[in-house]
């Protein structure tokens, strides 16, 4: 059974121009064990899902769904304490911003401490429970690749550097052994070789911990030496779902192909300082969505029929929503 | 032929005091630094965070003095009370575009600035050469009456490549341009930066640490640790062999990222 199945998630929110639907039918499963990717560029709704599924949504904007299922049990239908419950206990989320989402008032200690549940302090006297958190916490910092776990403990967010945070953040969303990670664009703004210890570090986390992990983020070549499957969003609308070699092998819409085609690391044969294939214009503002599917008006290949929302198809276990998909003769 | 622009032997040290009391410790020390680039050329600057990078983009642009050594425009040293020739010929980009520009005044007005201080335009002319490097850069002549907030992402990124551009600079320093952007909305940019270069003949020192793009863009490569530069040479030459244990290190590093995946 999916440990995560979403379908057709709406959200709405309302703006001056009525109500908008920030999220249109996301569809996203995650299995046990499994690293998806979601990928989107700013503004795609990527965060949104993120709260979405860990309920943290603003009071006036309405969410629907046909299915939003964890292990079987539909989130929607809990009641707040049940789900908060949920969250705490075997969801985990790595924010966006590790320094801007810590407390800046405590130390990396007590915010450590104050995330481990009590259920793996055990019983005993007071200065037991807190030398066994104390340990855990120590053991935490080491397992994500902390050495000088004392220096790291005593220290505000803003004494440490960056990288450093977001191992820390890592450790923090790990205290209370959640069986899905979500890591909303961990890698940002890192430089190559932090950014691999903190993929080594995730992967190694799925196999040895059974961790499901929902990576969130826009940098592909991350993505591509972590997840195995990989869901594209565009607009707040699912592009294309499947498997990351299908999909880098032979994607079928053309947002997904335009999206691989801008790492150029990706493509071996591409002669240096040739130009990139890019789409015109940028991404439309929630203001201002366009018709049926959000990428019409810069779709290479957009027809009459786009400004109807195209109906999911698939090919074996490859989604894509698309009128004219990339295999079909235009 | 001279290069655009050399630089020989610059050194900078910040030294930062601790207390009152002791003496002057703790040295950031970025230096000996020596390239040369050409007309229609990009050198791009590689290294970790904090080692040294922006820095040298400071010193080239003039928001810091360097301790010794000297930068020198088409063979013709830069003297640091002329501002006039700097700002002439180097112009920068910053990082977060957006951040970079103010919010209370119109592109036009920001654009208009580096003209009216810079140059001796009347005010006809000066509109004139806002409109021109506004389609310059992919952007409409009425965009220079739009604030930041009206702009998007890549728009404003372009209308900061615009305020570098105005003055007709031969070298333009780019501080890690295409970080804060979207893929679909970078290729554009490095396309046009591209298509720039070919035609105005401009040279570009661009700092960045997305290898990748690194790779495509550029055609020499500095690799900078702890201030220091560690190899340069030709792109091809440091990413296929690297010889140094640093670049080493982060070449391989990329390489994992692009490789451990057959497809």
């Amino acid at each position: 059974m999916a440990l995560l199945d979403i379908k057709n998630l709406t959200l709405e929110i309302e703006t001056t121009h009525g109500w908008v639907k920030a999220l249109d039918k996301i569809s996203l499963t995650i299995a046990p064990k499994e690293i998806r990717a979601l990928v989107g560029e700013s503004g795609s709704g990527k965060s949104l899902i993120v709260k979405a599924i860990v309920g943290a949504i603003n009071e006036g904007w309405r969410l629907t769904a046909d299915r939003l299922n964890w292990n079987g049990k539909d989130l929607l239908m809990l009641t707040s304490e049940e789900r908060r419950l949920i969250t705490r206990e075997d969801i985990a989320v790595i924010f966006q911003n590790p320094t801007n989402s810590l407390d800046p008032t405590a130390t990396l200690g007590e915010q450590l401490e104050e995330a481990i549940p009590d259920r793996l302090v055990g019983k005993g006297w007071f200065w037991e429970r807190k030398q066994r958190r104390n340990e855990i916490v120590a053991s935490q910092l080491h397992k994500v690749g902390i050495k000088e776990h004392d220096a790291c403990v005593s220290s505000y967010p803003h004494q440490i550097p960056d990288d450093v945070c977001q191992k820390f953040m890592i450790a923090m969303a790990l205290a209370s052994e959640p069986k899905l990670l979500i890591a909303d664009d961990p890698t940002k703004g890192m430089e190559t070789t932090t950014k691999i210890q903190i993929l080594n570090l995730l992967s190694r986390l799925n196999e040895t911990k059974d961790l499901g992990i929902l990576f969130v983020s826009h940098d592909l070549l991350a993505i591509a030496s972590l997840a195995e499957t990989m869901t594209v969003l565009y607009c707040g609308q699912t592009v294309e779902s499947g498997k990351l070699m299908q999909l880098r092998r032979k994607p079928l819409h053309p947002y997904t192909k335009a999206l691989l085609d801008s790492a150029p690391s990706f493509r071996k044969d591409l002669a240096p300082k040739t130009a990139l294939n890019a789409l015109e214009g940028t991404i439309p503002t929630l203001q201002n969505l366009p018709a049926g599917c959000r990428l019409g008006p810069r779709c290479p290949r957009a027809q009459k029929e786009c400004v109807k929302m195209p109906e999911v198809r698939y090919i074996q276990n490859h989604y894509y929503n698309c009128h004219f998909p990339l295999h079909r003769y235009k | 032929m001279t290069p655009v622009l050399a630089v020989k032997q610059l050194y900078y040290k910040r030294k930062t005091v601790r207390g009152w009391r002791q003496a002057e410790v703790d040295q950031f020390v970025v230096g000996p630094i020596n390239f040369e680039i050409n007309a229609g050329e990009t050198l791009a600057v590689i290294g970790d965070n904090g080692s040294g990078k922006s820095t040298i983009a400071n010193l080239l642009v003039g928001v810091e003095n360097p301790t010794s050594g000297s930068i020198l425009l088409n063979g013709q040293k830069l003297q640091y009370n002329n501002m006039k020739q700097r700002s002439l010929n180097i112009r920068m980009i910053f990082q977060h575009a957006r951040e970079s520009l103010n919010p209370a005044v119109t592109v036009g007005n920001i654009l208009e600035e580096p003209l009216k201080l810079n140059t001796d335009l009347t005010p006809h002319e000066r509109l004139g050469r806002i409109r021109e490097t506004l389609q310059q850069v992919g952007l409409l002549p009425d965009h220079a009456h739009f604030y930041r907030h009206m702009l998007s992402d890549g728009q404003s990124q372009r209308v900061a490549l615009a305020r570098a551009l105005i003055l007709n600079p031969q070298v333009i320093v780019a501080d890690e341009p295409f970080a804060a952007l979207d893929p679909s909305v970078r290729s554009q940019m490095v396309n046009l930066l591209m298509q720039l270069q070919k035609k105005l003949g401009l040279s570009y020192i661009f700092i960045s640490h997305n290898l990748g793009i690194v790779r495509h863009i550029s055609d020499r490569v500095l690799v900078i640790n702890n201030g220091k530069i560690v190899e340069s040479g030709k792109t091809e030459t440091i990413y296929s062999s690297p010889r140094t244990e640093y670049s080493k290190r982060l070449i391989s590093a990329f390489n994992t990222l692009i490789d451990n995946r057959v497809f």
